[in-house]
């Protein structure tokens, strides 16, 4: 900080940066965190190059080049599912569906759950009493049958999935941003701030929700995981596009096919491995943000 | 599966901090939360109506897609399920229904919704209940060795094993138990065609049917008890009560057995009851891949169809059984817990 900063605005940044640098340091000491972070970032790597280092065709049943459920061997390194097609590349391309139903089911959820969080601690009165109780409704709600009963009565595919993931997953985050919504409430500056003649509008953005993001960038993190298996269990379950290749949709054909039944292992470990390695990961970077950004819970984890 | 693993901590949604405040009275606060239950449920009984007629689409369309139809077919079919008429007697119509136990009829099966669901239940029962016993069992023990030794290897290794295994989608596991268990115990369904009849037989069978689905559910859910035990009983670690029953001179197993762990159990023991949602949806993918007769076949398999008004009736029906669970989790926080009672 030696050289003279002359702006309001480079103060603020140069604060920022500083913040930055302090969180990455901490979350940088937790080696869960960064292992899960390595792994999470080989692996977004891989999917978004996939179409550039695989080839596509491989996908298309017609053009399949294996026999039916060999076993891996050096053509096929994992070995080839019931039409022939290659499971290190569908595992490959299985990613990007994986993550893409992960990722936008989660902006839907954080999105839904901070704005009715926010709302709910935010306003009183009755408004809020109702929100806590509809967000305590769906907190509770078997998520996957509701996520089920959405997806019979939408078309198949994708954007299916992610409405029906992002719909059923909101209730933790308005929860978890409801409660810090609270706590800087009812801190002096807030009270400067209407005093000073603030608006809603004006509380809500440049206090509360600077305030809140961190912990929702936490708790986000967590939710992606959920998501990624949500859309698992429920390509599994058949709801997804039947032409897309996704980790959930080819375990569903292992069962339906008679792959498992044959003992055909090399077509079951590579997606259900995919998931369980990218949810963990998700789940440690969560854990160990959570850890940084929560003061509450420091030193009360290992 | 959506709900939060970051909720490793002590659940606290049972008492909200703003209505501790009002120290009310007990009659009061079983009559309020008997009201909130009751409005849960009438939400329950609109959102069952609103997913499956609101939703920009003809059900009927829905219904038949893949199918081979004619005008004439889908005429009818909206005629027997009533989505010809207009949408509020359509709802009345669902609400009296509902109120008699009548759910509509199948689309594919051709019987009583209600029926349906009366016969699928008592599988599932089996199945959600076995398994959560044994995976609340599985969780304490693990989850207050774990606390006691914190830090140690046991601690690490099994804080880390749960959280794997929490990563681990169900069906998946169902999966590999199927080829692991290499005709070990049976994959499919619950009864075998050639049990013998008597009483004995048919228990030792259907609980021989049981054991993959079942593993496979105490697997996932051990963890979520454990790592909530091991964080409430940390929270009682540093507490004075302990000290004090250390200084009159209890051996170290006492005071764990007598003092602390009564008091970590009370998030653990409601945790099972507003864990019922969880549960019941993991039944549903695991069911799948057993072949389990229950709900979560029955769902699979109107999924498929789709069957609508069984999806439906099993929606309202697993919703309102999660809504009673819930009540009944801060009914039973009340009881066990004297310091809520006392506020």
């Amino acid at each position: 900080m030696s050289t003279p900063v002359s702006s309001p605005r480079a103060i603020v940044w140069q604060r920022r940066r500083a913040a930055v640098a302090k969180i990455w340091r901490e979350f940088a000491s937790n080696k869960g965190g960064l292992i899960g972070l390595g792994f999470l970032a080989v692996i977004v790597v891989l999917a978004v190059l996939a179409p550039v280092i695989t080839d596509e065709s491989g996908l298309d049943v017609t053009k399949a080049t294996g026999g039916p459920l060999r076993p891996p061997s050096g053509e096929f390194p994992l070995g080839t599912d019931v039409d022939g097609r290659s499971v290190l590349l569908m595992t490959f391309w299985g990613a990007r569906v994986s993550l893409l139903v992960g990722f936008s089911a989660t902006v839907l959820s954080v999105l839904i759950g901070t704005v009715i969080g926010v709302a709910a601690a935010h306003f009183g009165g009755w408004l809020s009493a109702l929100l806590l109780r509809f967000t305590d409704f769906f907190l509770v709600l078997p998520s996957l049958v509701l996520a089920i009963a959405l997806s019979a009565v939408l078309p198949q595919g994708i954007s299916t999935i992610i409405l029906a993931v992002g719909i059923t997953s909101w209730p933790t985050t308005a929860r978890l941003v409801r409660a810090q919504t609270l706590t800087i409430e009812s801190l002096p500056y807030i009270e400067r701030s209407k005093a000073l003649g603030g608006g809603h509008l004006h509380i809500v953005g440049k206090h509360v929700l600077p305030g809140v993001m961190p912990l929702v960038l936490a708790n986000t993190t967590l939710v992606v995981g959920n998501s990624i298996i949500a859309e698992s269990t429920l390509s599994f379950l058949g709801v997804g596009d039947p032409t897309e290749v996704s980790w959930g949709s080819m375990l569903s054909t292992a069962l339906t096919t008679g792959a498992v039944t044959r003992g055909a292992w090399w077509y079951l470990l590579p997606p259900g491995l995919a998931i369980v390695v990218i949810v963990l990961s998700f789940t440690l970077v969560g854990r160990a943000l959570e850890t940084v950004l929560n003061p509450r819970l420091r030193g009360e984890h290992s | 599966m959506t709900d939060a693993l970051s909720s490793t901590e002590a659940p606290s949604p049972l008492v909200d901090p703003d209505e501790r405040r009002g120290g009310t009275g007990t009659t009061r606060f079983v009559l309020t939360k008997l009201a909130e239950a009751l409005a849960s449920l009438i939400l329950v009984v609109i959102l069952g109506f609103l997913l499956f007629r609101m939703i920009p689409g003809d059900p009927v369309l829905t219904m038949t897609r893949n199918r081979p139809t004619s005008p004439a077919l889908l005429a009818e079919l909206r005629a027997r399920m009533g989505v010809d008429k207009p949408i509020l007697t359509q709802f009345f119509d669902y609400v009296r229904g509902l109120l008699r136990g009548d759910m509509g009829t199948s689309y594919i099966l051709q019987r009583p919704v209600a029926d349906l669901i009366a016969e699928r239940a008592w599988p599932t029962i089996l199945l959600v209940g076995s398994a959560t016993l044994l995976a609340v069992a599985l969780g304490l023990w693990l989850g207050v060795r774990a606390a006691w030794k914190r830090g140690s290897f046991f601690d690490r290794a099994h804080t880390g094993i749960a959280l794997t295994l929490w990563s681990v989608p169900q069906f998946w596991l169902g999966l590999l138990l199927l080829v692991a268990s290499n005709g070990l115990f049976p994959s499919r369904g619950m009864h075998s065609p050639d049990a013998a009849p008597d009483f004995l037989s048919q228990t030792l069978d259907v609980a021989h049917h049981l054991v993959l689905p079942c593993v496979t559910l105490l697997v996932v859910f051990y963890a979520q008890y454990m790592l909530v035990m091991r964080s409430s009983l940390l929270g009682e670690m540093n507490s004075e009560y302990l000290t004090t029953a250390r200084a009159k001179g209890l051996r170290e197993d006492l005071v764990r057995r007598r003092h602390a762990v009564p008091n970590a159990l009370l998030p653990t023991v409601t945790l099972v009851f507003l864990q019922f949602g969880m549960v019941v949806s993991g039944s549903v993918s695991v069911e799948a891949v057993f072949s389990w007769p229950g709900l979560g076949q029955l769902t699979y398999d109107a999924l498929h169809g789709p069957d609508l008004p069984v999806l439906q009736g099993v929606f309202v029906v697993l919703a309102g059984a999660v809504v009673v669970m819930n009540l009944l989790a801060e009914l039973l926080y009340r009881v066990l817990d004297p310091r809520v009672r006392a506020a």
